[in-house]
């Protein structure tokens, strides 16, 4: 069973790696996974309006899921608050041919959309 | 060098190509089953089955009496436990042996808890993965009838103090059994000396081909008796019925022969490499744990665990080199390594842990390479990772509470 294209593909050249400033203006941070499960996540969204201006992951993780939050970064990029919530771990399957034995790559990462939506919402909800 | 480079020795290994020289014959030219007993096609297959058990006798100190032909370890262990266990039932149903056996041993017992009653002792190890032998010691009742425990492991390298094992074994009268399939061929093994009575090992972690293995068996001091688990003919002294595998032996036979002549040189120059890939990571890297015990270890293993990074990931990364991790990512029932938990080291460095398996093949060049391209991606794989980061701002990352699912 030799690696995906696409996820050595992500792996080699990762979309958005990096970090925001957690408390910096607009940002949603989203943390799912433990150390001890062998998966964390760290996915955050830089939000202008209602759309999702820039993303940035940080993952500890097997390549699929390292793909995986790489995709989920890639995809959210451009899209309304509620189509990234629409995001689905299903998509992120067949976009990177994962095998059943990583679904649950694709499930963290679409945790994370959602950790960092819900992020966002309640930071932006807070009065200033 | 070539690529891929191939430094996973533990799992298997490449077959010396004067083994496979002297296996050729055996396939088309002299074919016979060396169980023919009345014409010249059988005659020459004995002959050289006599030869090569004389080759794997002398490198562990048996007679080639004692010597009983299988598929491999695997098979070998099956036949040692269920062996012992069928045949001395009269005298007792207790078996010990430690957390840290390969699964072939464990799995064997397991079966034997569930399907004959067995009452299995599992002996926990200490922080650099050895067995007590005070803790055989105390382990030991008057129902027992057999200890099982490895010579050397196969993920952290660990050496068990196998002759103080075999001891008490001896003083309280009850067999003992050793999986030496790591250790038979790179650092000296004597049955004698050590005290066993049953030992398993196999053909490919030698350099030999796939698909053979053996397990001693004494004949004298006591003369040790096993129940087979394959009937039919009575080959091997009725202990493993099948026709013998005749050019799979006779590469064993060699792989032994080589071993022994150059096992001492060899095990040196594997040690000084091992030691120096060992070196090259350590002294560069921070927040990387060697695996298992500094000293009593065998020469050609390394296992580290690298904080912050999943192994399979690093696997990734260094794609063009063999190796193999602890991490559960790279298992097939998606569990962390059993021996890296036995160790106590948490499940987060074991899934950040990377097994190195030198070889007689590998050279100088392949571990500075290696070298390099460990750090590079460790490196790079740190920077990708949220919990390098956590840990740099200050965050212990023992307090977080993480949204596992």
């Amino acid at each position: 069973m030799a690696y995906s294209e696409k996820v050595v593909e992500h792996f080699n050249h990762p979309r958005n790696m990096g970090s925001f400033k957690k408390d910096e203006e607009g940002v949603g941070t989203g943390i799912v996974g433990a150390p001890e499960c062998g998966d964390v996540m760290k996915l955050q969204i830089k939000v202008q309006g209602d759309k999702i201006v820039d993303a940035k992951f940080k993952t500890f993780g097997c390549g699929s899921a390292i793909a995986s939050s790489s995709l989920a970064t890639e995809w959210m990029k451009g899209k309304t608050l509620e189509e990234a919530g629409k995001i689905k771990n299903t998509d992120i399957v067949q976009e990177l041919n994962l095998p059943p034995v990583k679904i649950h790559c694709s499930v963290l990462a679409e945790d994370a959309i959602k950790a960092a939506l819900t992020d966002y919402k309640k930071k932006a909800e807070q009065p200033k | 060098m070539k690529f891929p480079m191939y430094l996973d020795n533990h799992s298997t290994t490449p077959m010396d190509p004067r083994v496979l020289e002297t296996m050729l014959p055996y396939f088309v030219e002299k074919f016979g089953n060396s169980a023919s007993r009345n014409h010249a096609f059988g005659w020459e297959a004995e002959e050289a089955v006599e030869n090569a058990r004389k080759q794997i006798a002398r490198l562990i100190h048996a007679d080639p009496k004692e010597l009983v032909f299988t598929s491999g370890a695997t098979e070998s262990d099956n036949l040692a436990l269920k062996g012992v266990v069928e045949m001395y039932r009269e005298k007792g149903d207790h078996v010990i042996t430690s957390m840290t056996e390969h699964r072939a041993v464990l799995d064997t017992a397991k079966a034997l808890e569930t399907k004959r009653g067995i009452k299995v002792t599992y002996l926990p190890v200490d922080k650099t993965g050895m067995v007590s032998p005070n803790d055989v010691r105390n382990a030991i009742t008057d129902k027992t009838v057999l200890i099982s425990i490895m010579l050397a492991n196969n993920e952290i390298g660990t050496i068990n103090p196998i002759k103080e094992i075999g001891r008490i074994a001896k003083e309280k009268g009850i067999l003992f059994h050793c999986d030496a399939t790591q250790g038979v061929g790179k650092i000296p093994v004597d049955v004698q000396e050590m005290g066993i009575d049953l030992m398993s090992f196999t053909a490919h972690k030698i350099y030999g081909p796939k698909g053979v293995g053996a397990l001693y068996v004494r004949k004298k001091g006591p003369r040790v008796r096993i129940a087979p688990i394959i009937d039919g003919g009575g080959h091997e002294r009725g202990m493993r019925s099948g026709t013998l595998p005749v050019p799979l032996i006779v590469g064993f036979g060699k792989a032994c022969e080589l071993c022994e002549q150059e096992m001492a040189a060899e095990s040196v120059r594997l040690a000084t490499m091992r030691d120096r890939l060992q070196a090259g990571i350590m002294n560069t890297l921070d927040e990387v744990y060697l695996n298992g015990h500094p000293t009593q270890r065998l020469p050609h293993n390394l296992n580290i665990s690298f904080a912050y990074v999943e192994g399979e990931s690093l696997l990734m990364g260094v794609k063009e080199i063999a190796l193999s991790s602890g991490s559960a990512c790279t298992s097939a029932t998606l569990e962390p390594s059993y021996v890296l938990r036995a160790l106590g080291v948490g499940s987060d460095l074991a899934h950040s842990s990377i097994r190195f398996g030198l070889g007689r093949f590998n050279t100088d060049e392949e571990v500075e390479y290696t070298i390099k391209r460990i750090i590079e991606t460790v490196t790079r794989l740190r920077e990708m990772s949220p919990l390098y980061e956590m840990a740099k701002e200050g965050i212990d990352l023992k307090n977080v509470q993480w949204a596992a699912h």
